[in-house]
């Protein structure tokens, strides 16, 4: 399709290599599908021992009540934040580089969402309770504590999955009747029920435009105030480490970038497998490079910020955090999260780097890695050395904790695969709406 | 057009002239063309939006705004009104805090906002698309990969007049559906 930014395609190409994409799936996607399910089995093992003996299986002990499960959330949180970014924020920017792109980000968005929604579930112990959270009319009469951090959370994390739910649905809708109209037999009947009944009418058009822009521009405050959100679950609290009011940002920086890496992740392989290497290109490459570059440079400069106040304030309990991140018993995680997201990232200031897609790849890693570990050093490290000396202690990552984790990888990957090779991963409408449709007295309109 | 089958049409189809167009341009002449005679009722597909075409329909803006501005409105005044009377509900001091405490309860007015204003959004949109839209008017599967279609409803009578008309604005195809 491109060359550069220069598509070359024509309407009825766009149609006929995304439709190719949901050709029978290869031997390697049938692998790969095995292997993400696979994992998934392993978390709902280690599920059933949670509920079966309780959450000591996950080290749980004082002073660590926050561990494994909450880093995860947050890191599955996070990743979702780069498909909003991309397909609102960008969108409302115009930039049409997004198109190619943000639909298979978009799904990113939904699964990760879906897969961060699980692990507040899991981490309060009893999970059979869990709708003790909503509010409603309990025999008591009581209500939630409105007041508390994790019930904001609630309220932000069911409104971003619904809200990037309905996104993704809705974008899909145009794309799905494209595909009803080339589809036959029983997929057909499940594309058309699928499609809702569209048929790309003015009237149509008219009303989907408009509400598109809106969705948009409601995405867009709703992706800044989620990880704003998730990162006042510790900023409202007095920990040492937590307490601090460059917590909003900072998280809303490190989620589009580990989002962004879990995105590179997905598509570079994605591309080759579904054989859409003309459609995503090395353009669309090099601008995904290009912020990452801008969000790792933002946490670079979170993370010397922090080190900054904490020395700054004066106050001991800040600095004797701080210092035993450097050098403490969790050195390990503190150095593989300022190695992976501070350094790595600024190897993206060179072009060859940028539109190297093996470099990418293997950074992208890096970038996964490097968040997860943010998450727990931002968690485990400051719960380990709170006010009294005495209670200090360290946790370590248990084999619950990994079949947790391991699990939620499958379960992400699992959703992932499935809609790559049921839906339509490159956006068919609006790559057509970048291709000017040809005219009989030739020119522009 | 294609040869694929048709998407199955709804049970009482409007008659009139359908036609097919490659060209963008004259696509919108024939809209235009149409429109000086007197003929505002057409339905126009097309595989993605275009601002050629909108001209020439010369469609109002969408009313799907109002209805964003109801549900965010809607949410907004939800999110306070459920927090504060769930607060005097059941009066409980949390941390020395007012009971009922505005700046925290600001998160979820806001969650709220944006999610009734998604939600009702999407809904104006079937609303208005579907349960007000067009029913029994002809479609053709090309009109979804890189054909304009045209729909001029119409009489038996007058659908030669308007065949013609389609076909000198440049119509690859043109046919009647009775």
């Amino acid at each position: 399709m491109a060359s550069g930014h220069v598509i070359t395609q024509t309407h009825a190409d766009v149609t006929r290599d995304v439709v190719g994409t949901l050709s029978p799936p290869s031997r390697g996607y049938v692998l790969l599908l095995l292997g993400a399910v696979s994992l998934f089995l392993i978390g709902i093992l280690t599920f059933l021992f949670l509920i079966k003996d309780g959450l000591g299986h996950a080290g749980y002990q004082p002073p660590i009540f926050w561990s494994v499960y909450i880093t995860t959330f947050v890191f599955w949180v996070g990743i979702g934040h780069a498909g909003t970014l991309i397909s609102a924020i960008l969108f409302l920017f115009r930039s049409p580089w997004r198109t190619a792109v943000y639909r298979s980000t978009e799904a990113m968005t939904v699964f990760a969402v879906m897969t961060a929604g699980l692990f507040p579930i899991i981490h309060i112990g009893r999970q059979w309770i869990f709708y003790w959270l909503l509010p409603y009319p309990n025999s008591r009469f009581l209500w939630p504590n409105f007041k508390s951090p994790l019930i904001w959370d609630v309220f932000a994390i069911s409104t971003y999955l619904t809200v990037s739910t309905t996104f993704l649905c809705f974008g899909l809708v145009p794309d799905v009747a494209a595909i009803r109209d080339k589809a036959t037999g029983w997929r057909r009947k499940v594309y058309e029920m699928a499609a809702v009944g569209w048929r790309g009418t003015d009237n149509q058009w008219r009303h989907y435009s408009r509400a598109y822009l809106y969705l948009a521009a409601l995405a867009t405050p709703l992706v800044l105030s989620v990880h704003s959100v998730v990162s006042w679950d510790f900023a409202v609290s007095i920990v040492p480490g937590w307490h601090g009011t460059i917590f909003a940002p900072y998280f809303v920086a490190g989620a589009i970038y580990s989002g962004i890496g879990m995105v590179l992740t997905l598509i570079i392989p994605l591309r080759r497998a579904l054989r859409i290497e003309h459609m995503i290109t090395d353009y669309h490459f090099d601008n995904l490079a290009k912020l990452t570059l801008l969000t790792g440079s933002i946490l670079f400069y979170a993370y010397g910020m922090e080190y900054f106040v904490a020395w700054y304030s004066g106050n001991i309990f800040e600095q004797t955090t701080f210092f035993r991140r450097a050098f403490g018993p969790y050195w390990w995680a503190g150095w593989t999260m300022i190695i992976c997201n501070a350094f790595v990232s600024q190897l993206l200031w060179f072009r060859k780097v940028r539109t190297n897609l093996t470099s990418l790849f293997v950074i992208s890693i890096f970038i996964n890695i490097g968040m997860w570990f943010e998450r727990y050093v931002i968690i485990v490290s400051s719960l380990s050395n709170d006010y009294i000396p005495w209670a200090w202690d360290q946790l370590n990552p248990t084999w619950a904790d990994w079949g947790i984790l391991a699990g939620s990888f499958g379960w992400f990957g699992m959703w992932f695969l499935l809609f790559a090779k049921n839906f339509p991963i490159v956006a068919i409408q609006e790559i057509k709406e970048m291709i000017p449709m040809p005219r009989k007295r030739g020119g522009h309109h | 057009m294609a040869a694929t089958k048709p998407v199955k049409a709804p049970s009482k189809r409007v008659p009139g002239v359908l036609a097919s167009f490659t060209y963008v341009d004259a696509a919108a002449d024939a809209i235009r063309a149409l429109r000086a005679q007197g003929r505002r009722n057409l339905t126009v597909y097309s595989a993605a939006p275009n601002h050629e075409i909108e001209e020439a329909l010369q469609h109002g803006v969408s009313p799907v705004r109002l209805f964003t501005l109801i549900g965010g409105l809607t949410g907004c005044a939800a999110g306070f009104g459920m927090t504060l009377w769930m607060s005097h509900d059941w009066p409980t001091v949390v941390g020395g805090k007012p009971i009922g405490s505005i700046p925290p309860y600001v998160v979820i007015a806001f969650e709220l906002t944006i999610l009734l204003g998604a939600l009702i959004t999407v809904a104006a949109v079937a609303f208005f698309s579907v349960a007000l839209g067009k029913r029994g008017v002809p479609y053709d599967p090309s009109f979804s990969d890189d054909k304009i279609g045209i729909f001029v409803p119409t009489t038996a009578d007058s659908a030669r007049q308007v065949e013609q008309m389609l076909r000198n604005a440049g119509a690859e195809e043109v046919r009647y559906e009775a």
